[in-house]
């Protein structure tokens, strides 16, 4: 048998080839093939998702509920200590000091990362504002996102907090940061499919012990992840829950 | 002041006319049972509450009930939960120092295998232009409730 691994496509280019590790890393551990199967974008790989192609996904936490309740997936562990906060950026030549201050027809530039992108609309909420009273512009990658607000063809940019920080200093220091969330709770998770249960528990033994031997901690580095943590189904169907409320 | 409840209960509670502005960026979220006893808070429900942890557990969720708050407001989120449906409002809520702070609050019923196991709340910042007409509003509730 051959399974498909897939990731979630806001994962930050850098860590690619971390990918393409944690692959050959879960073959040897498993002694089963896997195939890393990547897409540019959501709408393509919940496409596959639908047709029942992947396996595992280390999926986005806004995809989760899909990925449980639809398609009878399961939640195996996160990355520990890892969350999902969204910020809320402008020039820092920018007039606008607060959310409140934002107008109707404001430039929001984003990725299309579905979770960040939710949490951006609740946190301009505050100014009256949504979907149908800003202008949205999509860019390609979170770096784009800065660009178009250094040219200023945007007025604000919703960013992944770990994406911002990834900037390099120069772009950051033009940049202000107007909110920040703390949510905590929102999170990535490594999610296996029905065709991969029975592997499910040992799998989860190999994630959890990973970053206690050398190979494993030498592939946790290339994927900027310092372990996993296992979830409780609890865990998952809380976050779920949580979502749930967030989405209109 | 007294406190009248949907059951007929009463409490004695300190309320003083200050806001307390919500947290940007933050996200107040509790659980409940089936009965609307919390069973969860996290840090900024505790934070804005004024109350320690230990005592939101267990607690009703009405300890959080402002009396500005129209009854009909929370006969409302009850139907609208127990028929299986999301619910979103605007609430000002009670603080134990007496303060208040207002919400935009959804509330969902939490289904586990087909079975109702509680309620979970998520609450943000909300617009004042929302506050203030929900202020408005709930004032007319209020003395229509008063005179019936
Ligand atoms: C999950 C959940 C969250 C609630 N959150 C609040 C709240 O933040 N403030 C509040 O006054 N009532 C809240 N309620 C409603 C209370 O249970 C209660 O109905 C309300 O305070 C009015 O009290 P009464 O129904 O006894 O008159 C919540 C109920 C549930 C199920």
């Amino acid at each position: 048998m051959s399974y498909v691994l897939s990731v979630s496509p806001d994962f930050s280019p850098d860590h690619l080839s971390g990918w393409f590790i944690f692959n050959t890393w879960l073959q040897r551990r498993l002694e089963e093939k896997f195939h890393l199967e990547l897409y540019d974008d959501f709408e393509s790989q919940r496409g596959d998702i639908q047709s029942d192609k992947i396996d595992l996904i280390y999926a986005n936490p806004y995809d989760a509920a899909m990925l449980v309740r639809d398609k009878g997936f399961k939640a195996l562990a996160r990355p520990s200590g890892l969350s999902d906060e969204a910020i809320i950026v402008v020039p820092e030549s920018s007039p606008y000091q607060s959310i409140e201050e934002l107008k109707p027809g404001v430039r929001v530039a984003c990725t299309q990362d579905p979770d960040v992108n939710m949490m951006g609309m609740i946190m301009i909420e505050p100014a009256d504002l949504d979907r149908s009273t800003i202008e949205q512009q999509s860019a390609g990658s979170y770096v784009l996102v800065a660009k178009a607000l250094l040219n200023g063809q945007a007025d604000v940019g919703f960013f992944l907090k770990d994406a911002f920080d990834d900037l390099s200093g120069l772009i950051r220091n033009q940049m202000r940061v107007l909110v920040e969330s703390q949510i905590d709770v929102v999170h990535h998770t490594l999610m296996a499919g029905p065709k991969l249960q029975a592997l499910a528990p040992k799998l989860l033994d190999e994630l959890v012990a990973m970053n206690q031997d050398d190979k494993g901690r030498s592939v946790l580095e290339s994927m900027s992840i310092k372990g996993w943590d296992a979830m409780a189904s609890e865990d998952t169907e809380f976050m779920i829950d949580l979502i749930d409320t967030l989405i209109d | 002041m007294q406190i009248e409840y949907f059951d007929g209960t009463s409490r004695d509670a300190l309320v003083v006319d200050r806001e307390v502005p919500y947290p940007d960026g933050k996200l107040i979220v509790s659980r409940t049972d089936t009965k609307g006893y919390i069973t969860h808070a996290n840090q900024a429900f505790v934070d804005m509450s004024g109350y320690k942890l230990d005592e939101l557990i267990g607690a009703n969720h009405c300890i959080l009930r402002h009396p500005d708050m129209p009854a009909a407001a929370f006969k409302d989120l009850w139907d609208t939960i127990q028929a299986g449906k999301k619910w979103h409002g605007y609430v000002k809520n009670l603080r134990k120092d007496g303060a208040y702070y207002w919400v935009k609050a959804t509330v969902i019923p939490n289904i586990r295998n087909g079975q109702l196991m509680g309620y979970t709340s998520v609450r943000r910042k909300p617009s004042r232009t929302k506050v203030d007409a929900s202020a408005k509003l709930y004032a007319e509730m209020l003395a229509g409730e008063a005179s019936a």
